[in-house]
């Protein structure tokens, strides 16, 4: 077996594919950065709000008031250095660097696709993705035309594991058996030219999305890996991306992923598409032969090996983290970020709190809106992490404006995946007396119905 | 292997698509009208509701005149009793917040309460002031009025005082005529408006942020859960504040018409839901019709039902009120605060439940999903 895996691990392969990836990661990230930019969100998500909603153990991770576009600048002008290979580790490290810290500057704006970027970016900090077709190589007067093919692998280990955890997350009775909340999304999508007055509104229609959606991010990957269906897989790719990014506001997601799937391609496919730079820009005057061949040798790797057999290990367990809480996962989310938990859940919430002075008993209400936007308002209702910190903030403002003695309880509903709404929170439990922690957070109240599967 | 995966893919897509009928309600392939429910909120509901209100403020105007011509019990009677059968109209208009009204912020001009009475005071004074103003959005409009008729003396015989013998009378009859003349050129305004915007209302029947249904439904339960709850019945009552506050209710100087305010408002909130004609009893396409129509699809609970039962429940509360909510507040607050709890009961049912149910896009942050 030893001698296998060193087998492995010293077979070479043609590295345009992984300086292709890096091409296209680069661009899209840079589009991403100024797509965010020109639609005002910096400033609507990170300088309007009073407060922030931050993750666990990370609370000195905030918006820098104006600065924050400094770093949205440095993380846009590394995502272009990346693209051209230019001071590849440095840029690729600054990428990783800001981009995930402008993920963890509020939570209310978690996605998964962020999630993704993160931990592709971190994974690109240990690959030779500039050895070729990059102006590091250019300077340098070399370039390796011949890589560690699990430098590739990786890549292609990630997007497997992306679209798999993504499938058996869908293994669950709302999405197969009740189409929820396709049933409630879809039908809402009536003003599509076409399918919005027909197909949109056919329960055997949400039915086969959901059972396609979940046999689709199952055998995505296999597809892709086998070459007599690749192409079939990546027409489906396309076609699922598309399709989902006209149902959906899901941004640039979408063509990052169908662009990222190129790297299941062989290398013919990727000297095709570097032919094709190479005509734009022909007054760059990069030729191939201009350049020594070489083959790559990793120069860290009894180091990078481990550190990434670690980065994966932690990315196969950690989407079943949830098995260690007793309740409902979709209720309760304690172990729902991170996981490739994608389009599940249609939940909505309503949460009233209330402030007590212990020793008169009076109480008021809190206007949320004064204190959160409307959006961190909607994504505070539904999660219990959300709520408990935000009491928290309550706590500090009303202590600073003089009141003694509280205590705060909050009068909590959601409604998951078209079941009427429920209480939410124990109303009883001052949620002061309550601390953020990874334990089960016993003052959520039971979720009343049952969600069978993974 | 490709073919055997498209076998598989087609195989299970035939078996879902014979086996969803087995549900009984495989048949939805009749359309919800939106169309239909634009027009009827348009043509039933909002132009009649409009319609009303101008012709209410067309007599208040008339009996100001009269009052402001000559200034005496009867004439202040008249004005005032003009000023009620407006104000109760005008619990029926509050929740348009779209079109012209948007645009001028109608209701920020027409009623909100308290009303400012050192504004008011120093606009008297002054005789200098530009009504439409934000600064002047607490001194104008009906609570405006209403201290005007009811708030500036303890006495009938007190207040005609100030319009007769004080000696800046004229100041103030200037006052009255100025706000009830701006009530009824904003409200000409919105109004004759909606001739040319009733078409594009109707057409706008995109599921975005801008769409005439969603913003609507937006204005339905703002209305309800802050017009309505909050500002009726929540704020004075204390639910926001340490201690309750009577003197914040609608119609505070007249005193006695909080309850029939409220229930006016009540009504105007279960007869949009509804769908019902503002003239008539008759009924069309609504949100009620629509939460029906989808659970045609889900096989939910009957959430529209739900919902007419829960404002049955907060208008049997109101019912049991004091015509006086200061009255009620200060006698016996806690039949306020459980007329709040009930009227919570459906925030919840349409924040929650009608909101997730219809899916529609409402005005929140524009950013991705997942």
């Amino acid at each position: 077996m030893p001698n296998k895996l060193t087998t492995y691990l010293n077979i070479q392969t043609n590295a345009a594919p992984l300086s292709v990836f890096r091409i296209g990661f680069g661009i899209m990230m840079l589009a991403s950065i100024i797509r965010f930019w020109s639609y005002g969100w910096i400033e609507k998500l990170y300088l309007e709000p009073k407060f922030h909603f931050s993750y666990y153990g990370l609370e000195f991770i905030k918006p820098i008031g104006v600065y924050s576009y400094l770093i949205f600048f440095i993380c846009g002008l590394s995502a272009l250095f990346v693209a051209l290979g230019f001071k590849y580790r440095i840029a690729i490290i600054t990428f990783f660097l800001s981009f995930t810290y402008i993920e963890l500057m509020d939570k209310t704006t978690y996605l998964n696709h962020y999630y993704f970027i993160s931990v592709l970016s971190f994974l690109m900090c240990f690959l030779p993705a500039n050895t070729y077709f990059s102006i590091d190589a250019f300077i340098r007067k070399k370039q390796y035309n011949q890589i560690p093919k699990w430098t590739i692998d990786c890549i292609k280990l990630l997007l497997g594991i992306v679209y798999v955890y993504a499938g058996l997350a869908k293994i669950n009775s709302d999405w197969l058996f009740k189409a929820m909340p396709l049933k409630i999304w879809l039908p809402s999508k009536y003003d599509l030219p076409f399918i919005g007055q027909s197909l949109m509104q056919q329960e055997w229609f949400h039915i086969a999305m959901s059972w396609s959606g979940m046999l689709y991010d199952l055998t995505i990957p296999f597809l892709l890996l086998y070459k007599r269906t690749r192409i079939f897989a990546f027409v489906l790719v396309v076609f699922f991306h598309v399709f989902t990014r006209v149902l959906f506001p899901i941004g640039m997601f979408p063509y990052v992923m169908i662009v990222g799937t190129l790297i299941f391609f062989d290398y013919g496919v990727h000297e095709r598409i570097l032919n094709v730079i190479r005509g734009l820009f022909s007054f760059f005057k990069l030729k191939a032969s201009n350049l020594e061949n070489l083959s790559y040798k990793v120069s860290n790797e009894k180091i990078i090996l481990p550190i990434l057999g670690l980065f994966f290990t932690i990315q196969l367990l950690l989407p079943f983290r949830y098995v260690l809480y007793p309740n409902e996962l979709f209720w309760t989310e304690e172990g729902y970020r991170f996981s490739w938990r994608v389009m599940l859940m249609e939940k909505a919430g309503y949460a009233e709190f209330k402030i007590v002075n212990a020793e008169t008993g009076h109480s008021f209400s809190v206007n949320n809106s004064d204190f959160l936007t409307p959006f961190q308002e909607k994504q505070m209702s539904s999660q219990p992490d959300f709520i408990l910190e935000y009491a928290k903030y309550l706590e500090q403002h009303f202590l600073a404006q003089g009141h003694k003695n509280i205590e705060i309880y909050v009068d909590s509903y959601v409604a998951l995946n078209g079941r009427s709404s429920e209480r939410f929170i124990n109303p009883k439990v001052d949620l002061l007396k309550q601390t953020e922690s990874l334990k089960t957070k016993n003052w959520i109240l039971p979720f009343k119905d049952e969600i069978k599967g993974l | 292997m490709f073919k055997k995966v498209l076998v598989l893919i087609a195989f299970v897509f035939i078996a879902l698509a014979c086996s969803s009928s087995d549900d009984g309600s495989g048949n939805t392939s009749d359309n919800f009208d939106r169309t239909a429910l634009l027009t009827n909120w348009a043509d039933n509901i909002i132009v009649p509701i409009y319609d009303d209100l101008n012709t209410l403020l067309a007599d208040l105007v008339v009996k100001k005149d009269a009052f402001v011509t000559t200034p005496n019990q009867t004439t202040l009677n008249e004005f005032r009793t003009s000023w009620y059968n407006a104000y109760k109209v005008w619990q029926y208009a509050e929740m348009f917040n779209i079109g012209r009204a948007e645009e001028i912020n109608f209701a920020f001009q027409m009623n909100i309460y308290p009303t400012n009475v050192s504004d008011i005071q120093s606009n008297i004074e002054s005789q200098s002031y530009d009504l439409t103003n934000v600064n002047n959005n607490d001194a104008v409009g009906f609570p405006a009025l209403d201290y005007m008729l009811y708030g500036l003396a303890d006495d009938d015989a007190d207040i005609l005082e100030f319009y007769t013998t004080n000696t800046e009378a004229s100041k103030y009859l200037t006052y009255a005529s100025d706000l009830t003349n701006q009530m009824k050129a904003l409200t000409q305004d919105v109004t004759s408006n909606w001739s040319t915007y009733r078409q594009t209302f109707i057409n706008n029947t995109n599921n975005t942020v801008t769409g005439s249904l969603n913003k609507l439904v937006n204005d339905f339960i703002y209305y309800y859960e802050k017009g309505l709850r909050a500002n009726k019945i929540g704020i004075p009552a204390g639910n926001f504040s340490t201690t309750p506050l009577p003197e914040k209710v609608e119609g505070y100087y007249r005193n006695d018409v909080s309850k029939a305010l409220a229930t006016e408002a009540m009504g105007a909130v279960k007869d949009f839901f509804n769908g019902k004609a503002y003239t008539s009893n008759v009924t069309d396409e609504s949100l009620a019709s629509y939460l029906d129509y989808l659970n045609t699809i889900k096989n939910g609970e009957d959430l529209s039902v739900l919902i007419n039962d829960q404002f049955d429940t907060a208008q049997a509360n109101i019912d049991s009120l004091d015509d006086s909510f200061t009255n009620q507040i200060n006698s016996d607050n806690t039949k306020m605060t459980e007329t709040f709890d009930a009227l919570q009961m459906a925030v919840v049912l349409l924040k929650v439940d009608m909101l997730q149910a219809i899916n529609i896009s409402v005005d929140y942050v524009d950013a991705d999903g997942d």
